[in-house]
């Protein structure tokens, strides 16, 4: 279990290390650079900037320092942001994200689990069948398409919500809808196949010929069982939730790590470009990392491997 | 095969919709130069602004340019996006697979790890690294959308080879001395076929959304003077900043998005019905 453990979390030390070493070779391949304006800038003010970012230092000796400073904690200073490092700017943008990534879970969840058990019971009823148009539409509108029609509706028409700013709850129900449509979708479609695949055992007719009622069989032993795929799905789509909510923080104006993400790709703000992927890929490992662990738990067979 | 899967599709309403739509759409980008009401750069400095018309069917942007022609111009460049990126992620994904499963052992552990990286980023994340690397033109765009897309390629091709090598026929090949070549051409590749295609289907209306998103935060196709049109999402970005007082402008290139997505995605699930039937 701990040997198998440890080797989970070598692998994604190895990924954090190939993403970032990639991430900065291609950046630093790209033609031009970051401080290349519609002025030219004199010489003599190049060289000071370069020699302030050691970007005058060979290639080698600049990864070197950036892989030590990483280790550390130091993500380097920002190009665009003068008075800041990335390292701050992530620490204030990313609880942010994370907390719009929860409200957006906690919405998924909380509608798909009806629709999806309704959907299982009522197997090719008006339920099973919202179900499976609603799993075709999650992954058919994008999130700025969804976030428009959002604001045009419920703020500009009936002025219910505000379009845009973060802060008071009221200004986090259309992101977390917009965000957590997607999600919703999918959990609906996964409980559903999974309650029907569970309705299928033989333990479900033992239960029913013992002649508990209809809803203790559904309640107690069909949805119990068939919670374990989407327990563990959970980790993953945090992640992808927290991770994938560039658009909808650029449609919104919330300021979380997605949208600076974005201004940093315009600004070629190289440092804040490699942090921010660096914690993506970080949550990423980490959420496999607590999939991993859950499935030791529930399923022993896992730690002889 | 195809009149087999013809026959099956036929009976679905929902999938004749879905096909006729997408034929429709990919007919109105080929043929945009001929049926398109204005020319493709044509804008009318005192008409700025304007809600759908009898001049302007679906009325004009804020240089006074018609949404109607922007939009058929728009689907070329979503259609070939679509198309482009699912046939060269087809080809690399493809190869990619089939060696790995074919060969097997060593060969295809290391495989797999590389496209296990690959998988587990953030697809926009990776989208708009690459786009940077690869320049905000038509066939850089592609490439970025393909260097991400043919992971789900290689990973369904080689799950189904490793399955299709072990079948009893292929044995047989193998025993009477056919060639490797001969073996996968001719006994392994009819039988992966068929998800396959449901993938190569699925990840046409991905690769579109991914684009339009995108041209939307500004960071997909950026070629003014291209003469393929602009994306439907750089229309929605137009249309967004002006959303507050004139919402029809984004409306309807966020219509076409969506329901080409969408069309995309039912023919998708059909197949994958038809083909598959276990799935449901």
């Amino acid at each position: 279990m701990l040997r198998f453990l440890f080797r989970r979390l070598l692998y994604g030390l190895v990924v954090l290390w190939v993403v970032t070493t990639l991430t900065f070779a291609m950046l630093r391949a790209l033609p031009g650079g970051p401080f290349d304006s519609q002025r030219r800038l004199p010489p003599e003010v190049m060289a000071n900037i370069e020699a302030k970012y050691h970007l005058d230092e060979p290639l080698l000796k600049q990864y070197g320092r950036y892989l030590a400073g990483v280790v550390q904690g130091d993500f380097g200073p920002s190009y665009k942001y003068l008075d800041r490092n990335v390292a701050d700017i992530i620490a204030d943008t990313f609880p942010t994200s994370t907390l719009l990534g929860l409200l957006a879970l906690a919405f998924a969840l909380i509608f798909s689990f009806p629709l999806g058990v309704l959907a299982a019971k009522y197997r090719d009823g008006w339920a099973d069948r919202a179900c499976s148009f609603v799993a075709t539409l999650g992954i058919s509108v994008p999130h700025f398409v969804l976030g428009a029609l959002l604001i045009w509706l419920f703020s500009l028409k009936l002025g219910w919500f505000q379009a845009a700013r973060w802060g008071r709850p009221t200004s986090a129900v259309l992101p977390m809808v917009t965000l957590g449509a997607a999600p919703f979708s999918y959990l609906s479609f996964l409980i559903r196949s999974s309650l029907l695949e569970t309705l299928r055992e033989d333990f479900i007719r033992t239960a029913r010929a013992k002649g508990l009622k209809e809803i203790a069989v559904l309640w107690k032993h069909a949805l119990s069982n068939s919670l374990i795929p989407v327990l563990t799905v959970l980790g993953p789509l945090f992640a992808a939730l927290i991770t994938g909510s560039f658009v909808v923080e650029y449609v919104f104006a919330i300021p979380g790590m997605g949208r600076f993400f974005i201004t940093a790709v315009t600004d070629r703000d190289y440092p804040l470009i490699i942090g921010v992927t660096l914690v993506y890929t970080a949550v990423l490992v980490v959420a496999n990392l607590v999939v991993d662990i859950f499935y030791s738990l529930v399923d022993p067979r896992i730690k002889t491997r | 095969m195809t009149k087999q899967l013809w026959n099956e599709m036929r009976r679905s309403p929902l999938i004749l919709a879905s096909l006729a739509f997408v034929c429709l759409v990919t007919a109105a980008g080929a043929a945009a130069p001929l049926i398109a009401p204005y020319a493709p750069g044509g804008f009318e400095e005192m008409r700025l602004l304007e809600a759908p018309s009898r001049d302007h069917w679906l009325g004009t942007d804020e240089l006074g340019r018609d949404v109607l022609t922007r939009i058929l111009y728009g689907a070329r460049v979503s259609i070939a996006v679509g198309i482009g990126t699912a046939a060269i992620a087809l080809m690399i994904g493809a190869l990619y697979g089939l060696i790995s499963g074919y060969v097997g052992g060593q060969v295809d552990n290391l495989l797999m790890r590389i496209v296990d990286i690959f998988y587990g980023l953030p697809d926009l994340l990776v989208f708009i690294l690459l786009s940077l690397f690869f320049g905000r033109n038509i066939a850089g765009v592609l490439l970025t959308l393909a260097l991400v897309t043919w992971v789900r390629f290689a990973r369904i091709t080689r799950s189904q080879v490793l399955q299709a090598k072990e079948l009893v026929y292929v044995e047989g090949a193998r025993a009477i001395g056919a060639s490797h070549a001969r073996i996968l051409l001719r006994h392994i590749l009819p039988n992966i076929l068929a998800p396959v295609l449901v993938t190569l289907t699925f990840s046409i209306p991905a690769a579109i959304l991914a684009e339009s998103t995108l041209s939307f935060i500004g960071l997909g196709i950026n070629d003014p003077y291209s003469a393929w049109g602009t994306s439907w999402g750089t229309l929605a970005q137009d249309g967004w900043r002006a959303m507050r007082s004139y919402p029809h402008i984004i409306f309807f290139p966020a219509l076409a998005i969506f329901l080409t997505i969408l069309a995309f995605n039912f023919l998708g699930n059909g197949l994958r019905d038809i083909l598959d039937p276990k799935g449901r």
